[in-house]
């Protein structure tokens, strides 16, 4: 084992985090948002919604992230540039970008995936408490932000936070389509030093590192907040 | 279009159709494998000394916490190497290890943690009123194993067997990367020589979607056939 390139590629193992990081909470944030409503459609929507919701979980559950990931990249990025005035428009130098393919990749999984889990949530929910927030004439918007939506995230907490686990240890997959995250510096790193091994090691140390703080972050917010349920007494 | 998709050579239907068969290849090897080590692992999780318990615990929670992208290379190399220093250091010659057997290992190795897991969960389930019965009428250790542990606890541990096939099944798609030919790295190869990037990945994606969902019809099944035994649960 020999460590004499640790230090000159230092900075790009930085640069590479911060890839990583923002890969990670982009798709999360993003993925999260498409979450929510196609758990809850599933639930209490329209039925045509609702079947679109699950036709879309099962088919994102039941493919490789990397298939959708060279699909949407490989895929839609060769149909881009045969649109008539895309070359021109203000959206092309996103476009012609590997980042954003991967953040939309990645959120599109995290929504498959947990929109699964936030059926559940909503599900679970006691039916007597929206009985109750009903009956103080809450509807729509404000029974789901106040009541229903808390008292489901709060029973998924911990199941979440090994789903966005799984979404850090997904992310090296965008280094296939030239995006520089952690893993793509260890390989181009491995290529440049001909070393084999460590390399590796510091990116497997690093993501280990990553998935302590996750586990400690979810934790931590877990303890604060307050836990109602009988069970958990 | 379609033609694209045609079973002999100028059309690389039948290339795609051996890599899904490679696919499930590695699939079912390191899906067995994987519940090899699960088994072994539970039981040493469970009734092993303190030091193999440390040991078990750093395995599962090390390949747990690490991408497996970087375990595949890591497992790659680091395994190939040790087994050709191995062979050398005994005098014989060096080996080159086939993809396949390659792909199983190191996906068999990374299931291994995760079955660890939901075995010795679905052990511990099983209700301590049935092995005390079965240490009362005198069975032996493996007989209990054999009678009563492992019978009583397949319908707790399927769900998440379920769960890890249609996992393993997706992870072969990784493989993909270290230049085993399977489903993937043949979808990868047609789109890029037809250029027809779209719908080979659509047909990659169809393909992986159905072996999904004949699984889990699949599990179902299984589950049923399994859970017939058991009380149901109010």
């Amino acid at each position: 084992m020999q460590w004499y390139w640790l230090a000159d590629y230092a900075p790009d193992f930085i640069e590479g985090l911060w890839i990583t990081i923002k890969l990670l909470v982009l798709s999360i944030f993003f993925g999260m948002i498409m979450a929510i409503p196609i758990g809850l459609v599933q639930v209490t929507g329209p039925r045509p919604l609702a079947i679109l919701a699950r036709v879309f979980c099962t088919v994102i559950r039941g493919t490789p992230l990397l298939i959708q990931l060279w699909l949407i990249y490989y895929g839609l990025g060769s149909i881009f540039p045969f649109i008539p005035g895309v070359r021109e428009s203000f959206l092309w130098p996103i476009l012609r970008e590997a980042f954003p393919y991967a953040v939309f990749a990645f959120s599109i999984s995290v929504a498959g995936y947990d929109g699964e889990i936030m059926r559940g949530a909503f599900q679970g929910v006691p039916k007597g408490e929206l009985e109750a927030a009903r009956a103080f004439g809450m509807r729509g918007f404000t029974l789901l932000r106040r009541v229903w939506l808390p008292r489901a995230l709060q029973d998924v907490f911990p199941v979440l936070a090994g789903e966005f686990v799984l979404t850090l240890k997904a992310t090296p997959l965008a280094a296939t389509i030239t995006v520089f995250d952690v893993y793509g510096v260890g390989g181009m790193v491995r290529q440049e030093t001909y070393r084999i091994y460590e390399p590796l090691l510091v990116v497997a140390g690093i993501y280990i590192v990553l998935t302590g703080i996750i586990v400690v972050f979810f934790r931590w917010m877990e303890n604060r907040i307050p836990s109602t349920s009988a069970h958990r007494r | 279009m379609l033609e694209m998709l045609a079973l002999s050579p100028p059309g690389w239907g039948g290339v795609l159709l051996k890599g899904l068969l490679n696919t499930l290849e590695i699939a079912l090897g390191a899906y067995s494998l994987g519940i090899a080590i699960g088994f072994g692992g539970a039981l040493g999780k469970l009734y092993g000394g303190p030091i193999l318990r440390w040991i078990l615990e750093i395995y599962t929670t090390l390949i747990r916490a690490v991408p497996e992208l970087v375990l595949i290379l890591l497992l790659y190399y680091a395994g190939t190497d040790l087994l050709n220093q191995t062979l050398e250091s005994f005098g014989y010659e060096r080996v080159d290890i086939s993809g396949l057997a390659a792909g199983i290992f190191v996906l068999g190795f990374v299931q291994g943690a995760y079955s660890t897991e939901v075995i010795r969960g679905a052990m511990r389930a099983v209700p301590a009123g049935q092995i005390e019965a079965a240490v009362a009428s005198g069975m032996w250790w493996s007989l209990r194993l054999r009678r009563i542990i492992v019978p009583a606890m397949i319908p707790f541990a399927l769900p998440g067997l379920a769960n890890l096939w249609l996992i393993v099944t997706k992870d072969t798609a990784l493989l993909a990367v270290v230049g085993f030919s399977e489903l993937a790295l043949a979808t990868r190869q047609a789109a890029g020589s037809t250029k027809a990037y779209l719908m080979f990945y659509v047909v990659a994606a169809l393909l992986y979607l159905a072996v999904t969902l004949v699984s889990q019809a699949v599990f179902i099944y299984i589950e049923r056939h399994y859970r017939r035994g058991q009380v149901a649960r109010s």
